[in-house]
């Protein structure tokens, strides 16, 4: 029987048929039981800026939009999946479990990849669309030749995706390697290769510029390169390339 | 210019006498240019060619005839283009048919220059060929596409919505249960689709039922052998300026207003012809 940690919340939770030191015991080891399990619900985080901040590059109402209904309606349904997975685990029910793996992949994912975008964004007042600079901008010049070419590259890739998906730039931490990829619907980037970090990603589902570019996505993709937070890449790649 | 054998003077454009062939704008197919103008001088009779149901027909693309387009001069887009407010705006239309629709076509046309390999077939056949058993070909998306607008385009009508007619309805009510739990499962499967895609009503041809069919991107249930009947276009550019991301209301709106019972009325009558959908009825008398 694989043993799982536990994932807790804030309230502490009483086992059941259990003494607490055991449970205390069982804690500091790692471990975790079943019947003490609080299961964490998700919830959506708040933009480190205001909805209009990002203007005229991407509208203010698609940023609401965007944050308080898609990303929102990714929260809830992921929630409820893992409420719903939660239940079949416990049940030993494996057809369900396995029947809930798209919602969560697809739900979990939105949450996953709009949490990372909301970063990946910044007020130009406060640096976006400064390129990077150290050690990602030297990266990206090795790996890409110019960071012109490596943006040419992303909004190829990105005008080209058929349907709904992301463009991402990631770093494959095994390589030491950056590459741009793109993924369908919400998937993670990770679900293209174990070893991928995402350093950036944008959204090309239609809900993310159509308001304002309407069937222009290439025009979308030009210019949200003027609200890019490359510091949070920058950081995100320093961590993993030290 | 010759014009292709496969191509078809819609009804409207035979009762023109006006129309010219100096608008015609080609669309090659190896040497055949295929496209008429249908140019009606008089906008007071084409508003009432429109309320009779002529104009909005002519409006798409023939589906099932090779590349094979009648476009109306602009003050008829104009025209057919409000056909369906309240319930999708002139401005959606405008920018779905005239850009998404229309960028598929020239899209298609282009890659069909390069590629002699796919010259002749009809719009069905070029659909499952560069489908291509589920390894789609580089074509597939502008084909299905250009394919599955066009079918949407003729699911919709003015003044549509209600409950379809006696035949349809009955054949709804033998394989949904009835009417309303055939709504709830299209309705189901329309908040259901992760990312792109379209909702049908198709007529399953192996196990002869009707079926409500969740497909993504582009794909469409003729790869498969079965007959679509409606189809709901569930891509956000089909909703978003109207409805954002108001799903619900969107699926409610096309079921309530829009969708062509006539149309699928006409597809069932045709499905019958290739599907055997029961006993044979025999007289009492």
């Amino acid at each position: 029987m694989a043993l799982r940690t536990l994932i807790s919340s804030s309230r502490q939770t009483l086992a059941t048929g259990l003494g607490l030191g055991l449970q205390s015991e069982a804690r500091n080891l790692g471990l975790g039981f079943r019947h003490a399990r609080e299961l964490q619900t998700f919830s959506l985080p708040d933009l480190p800026y205001d909805y209009s901040a990002l203007e005229p590059v991407i509208s203010g109402e698609i940023m609401q939009l965007h944050h308080q209904k898609h990303h929102q309606t990714y929260i809830t349904n992921y929630n409820k999946a893992l409420e719903q997975l939660d239940e079949a685990m416990a049940k030993g029910d494996s057809s369900t479990v396995v029947k809930l793996q798209s919602a969560i992949k697809f739900n979990g994912g939105g949450h996953i990849n709009h949490s990372i975008f909301w970063k990946n964004l910044t007020p130009i007042r406060e640096g976006g669309g400064e390129p990077p600079k150290h050690s990602l901008g030297w990266a990206i010049d090795t790996h890409f030749g110019s960071f012109e070419a490596l943006v040419q590259k992303i909004n190829t890739e990105g005008a080209a995706l058929q349907g709904s998906g992301w463009v991402w730039l990631g770093l494959d931490k095994e390589m030491k390697r950056l590459v741009v990829e793109t993924t369908a619907n919400q998937d993670p980037l990770v679900t293209k290769g174990a070893n991928l970090v995402p350093l950036l990603g944008i959204d090309v589902w239609e809900h993310a510029y159509y308001l304002q570019y309407k069937n222009v996505r290439p025009d979308y993709l030009k210019n949200v390169w003027k609200v890019m937070n490359w510091k949070f890449a920058s950081e995100v790649y320093e961590k993993e390339c030290p | 210019m010759r014009v292709s054998r496969h191509c078809k003077l819609l009804p409207c454009c035979e009762e023109t006498k006006d129309f010219t062939q100096d608008s015609i704008i080609g669309i090659t197919q190896g040497e055949d240019i295929c496209l008429w103008v249908c140019f009606v001088l008089d906008l007071k009779s084409a508003k009432e060619a429109i309320k009779e149901g002529c104009m909005l027909e002519s409006v798409g693309f023939l589906a099932g005839d090779a590349l094979c387009l009648a476009l109306l001069a602009q003050e008829m887009l104009v025209l057919v283009q409000d056909a369906l407010e309240p319930y999708m705006s002139q401005r959606t239309l405008e920018i779905h048919w005239g850009k998404h629709h229309r960028g598929y076509l020239e899209g298609l046309n282009k890659q069909l220059e390069n590629n002699n390999s796919l010259y002749g077939y009809t719009m069905d056949e070029l659909v499952k060929v560069t489908y291509n058993n589920g390894n789609p070909l580089p074509e597939f998306n502008n084909a299905a596409q250009v394919w599955n607008h066009d079918f949407f385009w003729e699911s919709m009508q003015p003044g549509g919505g209600k409950i379809p007619g006696h035949g349809v309805l009955l054949q709804i009510e033998k394989d949904f249960g009835s009417f309303t739990n055939f709504r709830e499962k299209f309705i189901e499967a329309a908040l259901t689709l992760f990312g792109s895609g379209w909702i049908w009503l198709a007529l399953k041809t192996k196990e002869k039922r009707l079926a409500v069919i969740k497909t993504s991107n582009g794909v469409t249930p003729i790869v498969w052998g079965d007959i679509p009947i409606i189809s709901l276009d569930m891509w956000e550019h089909a909703y978003y300026l109207d409805y954002k991301n108001d799903k619900v209301k969107y699926v409610n709106m096309f079921l309530n207003n829009l969708v062509s019972w006539n149309a699928a009325t006409a597809r069932m009558a045709r499905a019958e012809a290739f599907v055997n959908l029961g006993e044979p009825k025999i007289p009492v008398a």
